[in-house]
């Protein structure tokens, strides 16, 4: 049966061949080459979920009094972008299941993101042939966090509202054109006119998930492509040559689709029984209103923590204000972030000189000077993203606001160069420790066995026995 | 673990235990003690309620609020045990404000300046009472507020409570920060304490007068502030009602994990 | 367990010899697999288990309690869990693992890329005129790039920013409460702060709403040029923060002025801190400039209005935003 559906297939598409070679395209076995993978099967939840809400959404600023099942809200005016969302939440019946879930699975996206973009980092899995690879992962991350943001400020709730007043802050602050563009956006002053909601929206449904489709497609074929990076394999084989993995089919298969059901899984059960964003419980947003503890989605905390570090001062040049101050925290710094990631693949290559192709991943210990800058580099952004939730941390641990921001302005210099100190000494340490083991164990196979005491036991070397957990040949690729 | 792993873990375990105890013990006895100055006046409940109220503020009030609730507005070493008192008169306070105060243990504190925080009533009942009624007795004043919370005025209450208040005690009252102080939670307070915060404006919260906020309207932002501590979570477990930095601890600790831990299950190679 | 790649170079032949109405012989692509009974059962009962979650997503679905998220979570997320379990348990038990070795191809492929350079190239073996051709399709490709982006400029009003100095208030416009009700003088206490709009006008503009406090007319400090901008202490500010265009929802007024802070009006998104008695300058946070206090005055009726223009535009800073004050039109 399987056979004449294959030959109905290719002899109306020739696709015969590239099935076969698919089916037995090998990938490499790490669980940590399984990250980037949760990540797009949360982004079909994304998708799947999503399309769903919008045949409920009504992405309009036209103002509309409430009359629902929630009892506080009872009466007020809101628009009706923001009464869709109570009505997806509380008369839709698995509305707030696929809305929570929707949700959850955007946080869980840009996470999944970020681990994936940091096993690439510290394995070496940039290097060339991949740069091209590593520089599209590097876009869809500052995308999806774009997106992200989109979409839970569609909801004019005041959360999101006071987050969308921000962000006309920070595009203001663009030096020269800021005001133009900010207008160019929003369409007129903050809160912008109805046409502003409108792009949101169709940046949020349309726009931005086929840019993100796209470039997913392009990242995933470029890994094809080039097939996937490893580590040194343990076989005498060449690694950089030849690559050891299991085949799409049969071995792949089943548990590619495992990962992505338990993907869905963790999402609908998040969903399901942890509240995320209860809209009811803000209100709706009003110019004049604000809450204590606002805070955008996790992804954009290290901005917050960057515009609150910030000391109070404009660059003003002849009553021209050059530089407003969000500029620092809101546009440099992850301009700043963008740029350095992009480029590391080529400042490595200038200061290694090392412009081979590479098909064998390091070992972080491998390459210290790129673990201990890599290191450094994430201790300052999340040191940065701490001091976001500094007024929570206060309520929590009482620790006072004004203190952490004095420690933090201070610390975000230095713990990072101290950090990156360590990790450099700390990768050559143990190499070194390694290397020690190493020479040890073939000192002791090339001696000549001593006559042994009678009645004592053999050495280990001699009988051949595995050897004892903690030297290096028994500390082979993880697990 | 090897041997070796055991007996150094084993080895440990003695005077960690050691220390938990000494810890254990130390706290107990911490706990058990008064806050630092407070006098409780022996047989009190012989004594009639205005002298116990005069001889308890003698004791524990007077050397910051003045003997007769005059105030003592530049700080002087007073009072036992050092203190140095420095605090606002009482006089016209009537019975609201130390009511409030008292029972929910912002007062006494030990330093002038310093937040009072809610904490365990330092004084018991028949001993606040008393106490009330003798700064009472100081000259006029506000009677302890008895509001009315109107549960079916909510949406006012929503809309009355982000206007004044949500700014500073976050919109479902989960505290907050304001530069000089910490915002307290809402979830303990009772109808009483709420309407007897806002007519006095304790620390750095603003007053808000009759003419401000009316009985009625002070009626509803109770009811919201009830509310508000058993909010709707129609999405399940509540995590804080904070939004965001719950979430994203929740993404991180809990999803994450999970799915990093999917990955090391299916990644690992098993023999056919 | 290796398997090369090979040629299978028989085996229809085989196959045909073999007779006719038989499968031909082939050599084994898939490594072969020895049986686990046990494995088989497991998956089984976890798709029955899938099954029943599913099925129950579907009975609670139907039914018609008031919030059923947590069920329908459960009932669907159990499904998938019990699925994805199914599939893990084949793919480690019920399918080979196998080892497969296959090459790396090559970083690049130095014929192909000559042959690319070579076709285009060539391609231009009739054209003279290189540059001349060029610099015309650059220009026309500028030229035509900029039609096709300039409609962007009609999304707002991108080259005239006059819009972001509008402010509804003028002197003589009077102060009102969100119901519409006029402020007076005398509902305006201390230690207690108030939000005004300007009356029949919208609210919704950042320049719009006011956060009112009264201070002590001696506790004042303000600049020179506005010392009759707080009749009896009122004063009148932008409720909008001029750093990242946040409410000011915050104010903080000590009990016991001795020994606490002095008032201040503070930003609930990034705590820039303004004090309210010398013209809004701020004392803390993140905030470049001051907060744009408004000048009032106290009509014959007792009502607050406006005695002028804000001291400075409202909302975030842009480029001009110093270089003059607000207007009404």
């Amino acid at each position: 049966m399987i056979r004449r559906l294959v030959t109905f297939v290719d002899e109306r598409s020739g696709a015969a061949p590239l099935l076969r070679k698919t089916l037995r395209y090998a990938f490499p076995d790490h669980w940590s080459f399984l990250l980037g993978e949760v990540a797009l099967y949360a982004f079909v939840v994304l998708v799947a979920t999503g399309i769903y809400l919008t045949l409920f959404f009504e992405p309009s600023t036209a103002k509309t009094v409430y009359h629902g099942a929630y009892e506080p809200l009872q009466g007020m005016e809101m628009s009706k972008a923001y009464a869709s969302a109570i009505h997806i939440s509380f008369d839709v019946k698995a509305g707030l299941l696929i809305r929570q879930t929707h949700h959850w699975a955007a946080d869980v996206f840009v996470a999944a993101i970020v681990l994936h973009l940091i096993r690439v980092f510290f394995t070496g899995a940039y290097r060339k042939p991949r740069e091209l690879t590593y520089l599209i992962g590097v876009l869809l991350l500052f995308t999806a966090l774009l997106e992200g943001y989109l979409g839970y400020s569609m909801v004019d709730d005041l959360l999101s509202g006071m987050g969308l007043a921000i962000g006309y802050g920070v595009a203001l602050s663009v030096p020269f054109v800021g005001a133009n563009l900010a207008l160019a956006i929003w369409g007129h002053p903050f809160p912008g006119n109805a046409d502003f909601w409108s792009r949101m929206y169709i940046a949020h449904v349309l726009i931005f998930p086929v840019l993100i489709g796209g470039l997913l497609t392009a990242h995933l074929a470029l890994v094809a492509s080039r097939h996937h990076s490893q580590f040194r394999p343990r076989r005498k084989v060449n690694g950089e040559r030849k690559l050891i993995g299991v085949p799409t089919f049969p071995g792949q298969a089943p548990r590619s689709l495992g990962l992505m059901l338990a993907v869905a899984a963790v999402l609908v059960l998040l969903g399901g029984l942890v509240q995320i964003n209860p809209i009811w419980l803000w209100g709706p947003y009003h110019v004049s209103q604000g809450t204590n503890g606002a805070q955008p989605d996790w992804y954009l905390g290290w901005l917050i923590g960057a515009l609150r570090l910030m000391p109070h001062f404009d660059v003003v040049v002849w009553n021209r204000t050059l530089v407003p101050n969000p500029f620092w925290g809101g546009i440099l710094f992850p301009m700043l972030v963008m740029v350095a990631l992009i480029a590391w693949p080529w400042l490595e290559q200038r200061f290694t000189r090392d412009r081979r192709p590479h098909n064998v991943l390091q070992r972080p210990r491998d390459a210290p000077v790129r673990t201990a800058i890599g290191s450094g580099f994430l201790a300052w952004v999340v040191m940065i993203f701490t001091f976001g939730a500094a007024d929570r941390v206060y309520v929590f641990l009482g620790i006072p606001y004004e203190t952490q921001l004095w420690f933090f302005r201070v610390a975000i210099w230095i713990v990072p160069v101290l950090l990156g100190v360590v990790v450099y000494r700390l990768c050559l340490a143990l190499r070194e420790k390694e290397e020690v083991e190493r020479d040890q164990q073939a000192a002791v196979r090339s001696a000549p066995p001593s006559p042994r005491p009678e009645g004592s036991f053999p050495r280990r070397a001699e009988t051949g026995a595995a050897p004892p957990p903690g030297s290096s040949e028994g500390r082979t690729r993880r697990r | 673990m090897s041997r070796r792993g055991h007996r150094r873990l084993r080895a440990l375990a003695s005077p960690v235990v050691a220390l938990l105890a000494i810890g254990g013990i130390v706290a107990a006895v911490a706990q058990a003690q008064p806050p630092a100055g407070v006098v409780h006046q022996p047989g009190g409940s012989e004594q009639e309620l205005m002298r116990l109220g005069a001889g308890l503020f003698a004791a524990n009030c007077a050397s910051c609020h003045g003997s007769l609730g005059g105030g003592v507005p530049e700080p002087s070493p007073k009072g036992a045990e050092g203190i140095t008192g420095q605090g606002p008169p009482l006089r016209g306070v009537g019975e609201l404000a130390p009511d409030f105060y008292l029972r929910t243990g912002r007062m006494p504190i030990e330093h002038a300046g310093e937040q009072p925080e809610r904490q365990a009533p330092q004084f018991n009942d028949r001993e606040i009472r008393a106490l009330v009624a003798y700064v009472a007795s100081f000259g006029g004043g506000p009677k302890i507020p008895h509001p009315h919370p109107a549960r079916n005025h909510l949406a006012e209450g929503m809309s009355l409570f982000t206007e004044h208040c949500a700014g500073c005690h976050q919109i479902v009252g989960e505290g907050g920060f304001v530069t000089g102080a910490k915002v307290p939670v809402l979830q303990h307070a009772n109808a009483t304490e709420i309407a007897e915060a806002v007519r006095i404006g304790p620390f750095l919260m603003p007053r808000f007068s009759e003419k401000a906020i009316s009985d009625p309207e002070l009626d509803k932002i109770v009811a919201y502030v009830l509310k508000s501590q058993h909010p709707d979570d129609a999405g399940g477990l509540g995590i804080g009602h904070l939004g965001p930095v719950p979430e994203g601890m929740v993404a991180w600790f809990v999803a994450a994990i999970v799915q990093v831990g999917v990955c090391v299950i299916i990644g690992e190679r098993r023999k056919a | 367990m290796k398997i090369g790649r090979k040629t299978l170079a028989a085996l229809g032949v085989l196959g045909l010899l073999a007779g006719k109405g038989k499968r031909p012989r082939r050599e084994r692509i898939v490594a072969a697999g020895d049986p686990d009974r046990r494995a088989e059962l497991v998956v089984v009962a976890l798709l029955l288990a899938a099954s029943a979650c599913a099925l129950m997503f579907l009975v609670v679905y139907a039914l018609d309690w008031s919030n059923l998220t947590q069920w329908l979570g459960l009932c669907l997320g159990g499904a998938l869990i019990f699925l994805a379990a199914a599939l893990i348990v084949f793919g480690q038990r019920l399918v080979v693992t196998e080892q497969l070795e296959e090459d790396y191809p090559e970083a690049g492929e130095p014929e192909e890329q000559i042959a690319v350079e070579q076709i285009v190239r060539e391609s231009g073996s009739k054209i003279t005129r290189k540059r001349l051709l060029g610099g015309a399709a650059g220009l026309a490709g500028g030229a035509f790039g900029a039609a096709l982006i300039a409609p962007a400029a009609s999304l707002g009003p991108v080259l005239d920013t006059e819009s972001l100095y509008y402010s509804p208030w003028h002197r003589g416009r009077r102060l009102v409460d969100e119901d519409g009700k006029p402020w007076s003088a005398d509902d305006i206490e201390e230690e207690a702060f108030y939000t005004a709009y300007p009356e029949d006008a919208d609210r919704e503009e950042l320049a719009a709403p006011l956060v009112m406090v009264r201070l002590q007319p001696a506790a004042l400090d303000l600049p020179a040029e506005r010392k009759d901008w707080a009749p009896e202490g009122i004063l009148a500010y932008s409720k909008i923060c001029p750093h990242a265009a946040c409410a000011i929802a915050l104010y903080r007024t000590p009990r016991f002025e001795e020994a606490e802070p002095a008032p201040a009006l503070v930003c609930p998104c990034h705590y820039s801190t303004f004090n309210p008695a010398d013209g809004g300058t701020v004392e803390f946070g993140p905030a470049g400039r001051n907060l744009p206090q408004l000048p009032l005055m106290i009509d014959d009726a007792g009502h607050l209005r406006a005695a002028g223009q804000f001291s400075e535009p409202v909302g975030p800073s842009f480029w001009g935003i110093r270089t003059r004050r607000p207007s009404s039109s």
